[in-house]
């Protein structure tokens, strides 16, 4: 009964959905503020309708009704609670709704949050969100839905992938979804500014918290998503190029761009055109990816999620959403001049570097992800492009990035010197240099990977403390860093946190050391410096699994450091088993032990790896999404702070009728 | 919901990536097999190279090159042997000729584009004299002050 509410749900919000689409839309074409008006309650009645259809879901994950035939799928009776929740979107169809109710909540957000916008221009972007509900809505309810029932109703269910029931995964695509989904509200507020005809300071003000939120959304989810491949697929990889993982990528490289371009809208009046189609392309980018991952076309050689209706529902909301904007765009980009002059040398100039990298950048990611489809398709040529080649071409992209970003940072806008912003760099230049010479010194081979890595790393992080050091006159400056608005205080902690993942990924690709072993009980190996030994190793019941599990000791110099449990699982339900590394997490170095099988000639195969700055990697995408935050609490952002002060100044009426 | 399928692949086969009986004595050319491996993927996975790979058939492509090695080849004898066996398909890095050089240079040509595009913009905006916001009312230039105000 409940699963059948939900669905009706669903149905009532796809009609609404379609209303919210057309009438706020007239409304704004012919200027009727009833019809304006339409699309906050619109958006508010959407929202509740598909967190009903959610939580009738949610409910039936909960209580295990088996006669639901997606719990049957992916659930089962003894897993424990927290996964029969984070089970209702390990799924496509799940996975979709929790889609459409975050594309739902940030329309509520906006009719919430929006009170600054002028009435025009918020009909247009709920209405505009609406259509993209419009259209998820009707893919969930016509080729995905998720309340099909069973009957008869079956005893027990199928479980859910064991791989998927981690803390680390289960929370990995809630935050991916906020963010390709964030990235709608940027796309709406580009179509709805192109109909309306108008991109000025305040736009770019206020399509910057969005933009801002997804993206912080998007770095936690990808964050979350590496660390778990880390630690659990069993040799600590972190980032594979997978066309997945990429299509993931594209939209955060997008958003960073997006981010700074639209500062140039706001500060300057500038890059206008650009910023607009900025925010089209990266919400395209979202909707590519949606359909990457779920039509199973690049993946193809294992048929898994492949399901041609599927696929090609995707590809038309992507065709009729990015097309349609763009050909807008089209029609409608000669509107916006820019208004803003300035040198050649100036922050602007240093924040278009900054766009053309990153979106070359996402251009190179996007090529590499589909080029084995293209070269199949035209040029009957079946090739695969992997690791190597995205390593080989996008490093030396971020390497120039991370060359640059110091120097603009800290440039000023309209007109700047390079001989002064170089003087206020000078120490952190050296110190860089410093940092990178040491390495080298110290790391006995001849590599560059290393020393290059902890230089960039080193002149990014002394670069941000520069900038928040400038700020102030001399004399005073440590007292008015706690004063410094908090958005100059996220963009610092951002550009440290880029210096400190590019640290950890330089530091863990170029001293990384492995061991590979059969051991018995007793055996001892040395690595790196520390004597890892074997102690026992022995079955173990789990709740719904069996585990092989090894318990090993840590040793340096003579010393315990701690004790160590990697286990093998079988999950005897989803017949699949799992491998679980016992990592000894440290500041400078994580060390990785895996258990494999059990050898012929007895004994156990063992594998240990030296991890050197493994956990800067997520480090910096901690401190990068907190710089997000922290901007985004900045009281510039506030939307409703100065929309209650500009409706008193106005009388909150409507214009132009 | 994204990772499934790849997971799926890792449990196609629930062997281990490199196994302590492989690893060759010769401490040199297990280190060229090592960097061998990262070009080659394996066949049944998605984008995995032969090292990091359980698949079955990883481990037979991880045994032949530890075998061609053992023999004498080159690397590029090697890597000419397993493609020639499993085509082009196998490689991780694509080779360079014919319709891939477009592949190769079509991001440096994009940068290029970009860098030109960039330069012509920032001419015209440094020479650039329309200042001033024309197209805005008077109250609407004043509300746009008081939004941007703090």
């Amino acid at each position: 009964m409940i699963a059948e509410l939900g669905h009706f749900a669903l149905v009532l919000g796809f009609i609404v959905s379609l209303l919210q689409t057309v009438v706020p839309m007239i409304g704004a074409a012919k200027r009727w503020p009833g019809w304006m008006r339409f699309s906050e309650p619109g958006a508010n009645a959407l929202f509740l309708l598909t967190a009903f259809s959610f939580a009738a879901l949610t409910y039936a994950f909960v209580m295990s009704d088996f006669s639901v035939k997606l719990v049957w799928l992916n659930s089962h009776t003894d897993k424990p609670m927290l996964y029969k929740i984070t089970g209702v979107w390990g799924n496509h169809e799940g996975s979709m709704l929790l889609w459409v109710l975050i594309l739902t909540l940030f329309g509520a957000m906006a009719a919430w949050f929006g009170g600054g916008l002028p009435p025009t221009l918020k009909a247009r972007i709920l209405a505009v969100q609406g259509s993209i509900t419009a259209a998820f809505i009707a893919f969930v309810l016509f080729t995905s839905n998720p309340f099909l029932r069973l009957d008869p109703a079956p005893l027990n269910g199928q479980d859910l992938n064991p791989l998927l029931q981690d803390p680390g995964l289960a929370f990995h695509p809630p935050f991916l979804y906020l963010g390709y989904v964030g990235l709608s509200m940027a796309f709406s507020f580009a179509v709805a500014a192109l109909i309306e005809g108008r991109v000025d300071a305040a736009w770019g003000r206020w399509v910057r918290p969005w933009t801002l939120a997804a993206w912080v959304f998007l770095t936690v989810g990808i964050g979350l998503g590496s660390w778990w491949a880390y630690y659990e697929l069993g040799w600590g990889g972190f980032w594979f190029w997978d066309p997945v993982e990429n299509a993931s990528f594209m939209p955060w490289l997008l958003a960073v761009a997006l981010l700074h371009s639209s500062v140039v809208v706001e500060k300057r009046e500038s890059l206008k055109s650009w910023t607009i189609l900025l925010a089209i392309i990266a919400f395209g980018f979202s909707l590519l990816g949606a359909f990457i991952t779920r039509s199973g076309i690049i993946t193809s050689v294992h048929a898994f999620a492949t399901d041609p209706e599927r696929g090609v529902f995707l590809l038309l909301i992507l065709g009729v959403f990015t097309g349609g904007a763009l050909i807008l765009y089209a029609l409608r980009a000669r509107v916006m001049e820019a208004k803003g002059v300035f040198g050649m040398v100036s922050r602007e100039s240093a924040l278009v570097l900054n766009n053309i990298l990153l979106a070359v950048s996402a251009f190179i990611v996007f090529i590499g992800t589909m080029w084995p489809l293209f070269s199949e398709m035209f040029f009957d040529r079946k090739l695969s492009v992997g690791a190597p080649w995205f390593n080989a071409s996008f490093t030396p992209l971020m390497i120039l990035l991370g060359l640059a970003l110091p120097l603009g940072a800290i440039l000023p806008w309209k007109r700047g010197k390079l001989g002064r912003v170089a003087g206020k760099l000078k120490i952190a230049f050296v110190l860089a240099v410093a940092v990178g010479a040491l390495t080298f010194a110290v790391q006995g081979d001849r590599s560059a990977l290393g020393p290059v890595g902890l230089f960039l790393g080193a002149w990014l992080i002394a670069g941000a403390a520069t900038d928040l050091l400038s700020r102030g006159r001399k004399g005073e400056k440590l007292a008015r860093l706690g004063r410094l608005p908090r958005a100059d205080w996220g963009k610092s902690v951002a550009h440290a946190g880029l210096g400190v993942t590019m640290m950890g990924i330089s530091g863990l690709l170029a001293w990384e050391q492995e061991d590979i072993r059969v051991m018995v009980d007793g055996d001892s190996l040395e690595l790196a410096g520390y004597t890892v030994r074997l102690d026992s190793v022995e079955e173990v019941q789990g709740p719904n699994y069996i585990s092989t599990q090894a318990t090993l000791t840590l040793l340096r110099s003579g010393a315990v450091i701690s004790e160590l449990t990697p286990e093998k699982r079988v999950y005897p339900v989803a017949g699949m088993p799992t491998t679980e590394a016992a990592i000894d997490i440290g500041f400078l170095r994580d060390i990785y032990i895996v258990i494999g099988d059990a050898q012929e000639g007895g004994g156990w195969a063992v594998r240990t790896y030296y991890k050197p700055l493994a956990n800067w990697i997520w480090g910096g995408a901690i401190l990068m999404a907190l710089g997000g935050a922290l901007s985004l609490s900045d009281r510039r952002y506030r939307v409703s702070v100065g929309a209650r002060r500009r409706s008193e100044m106005s009388g909150g009426r409507v214009p132009a009728e | 919901m994204k990772r499934i399928v790849f997971l799926l692949v890792f449990l196609a086969a629930p062997l281990w990536a490199v196994q302590p009986d492989e690893v060759l004595n010769d401490p040199e050319l297990e280190a060229r097999a090592r960097e061998l491996s990262q070009d080659l993927r394996c066949l049944v996975c998605r984008n995995e190279n032969i090292d990091d790979s359980n698949a079955e058939l990883a481990r037979d492509l991880r045994l032949l090159v530890r075998e061609r090695l053992v023999a004498g080849d080159s690397d590029s004898e090697v890597i000419d042997f397993v493609v020639s066996r499993y085509g082009e398909y196998v490689l991780l890095t694509p080779r360079r000729g014919g319709s891939n050089i477009i592949l190769y240079y079509a991001g440096p040509a994009m940068f290029i584009f970009a860098l030109l595009a960039a330069g012509l913009y920032l001419r015209s905006r440094s020479s650039s004299r329309t200042v001033g916001r024309e197209d805005l009312s008077e109250e609407e230039q004043a509300q746009l002050d008081e939004i941007m105000k703090d």
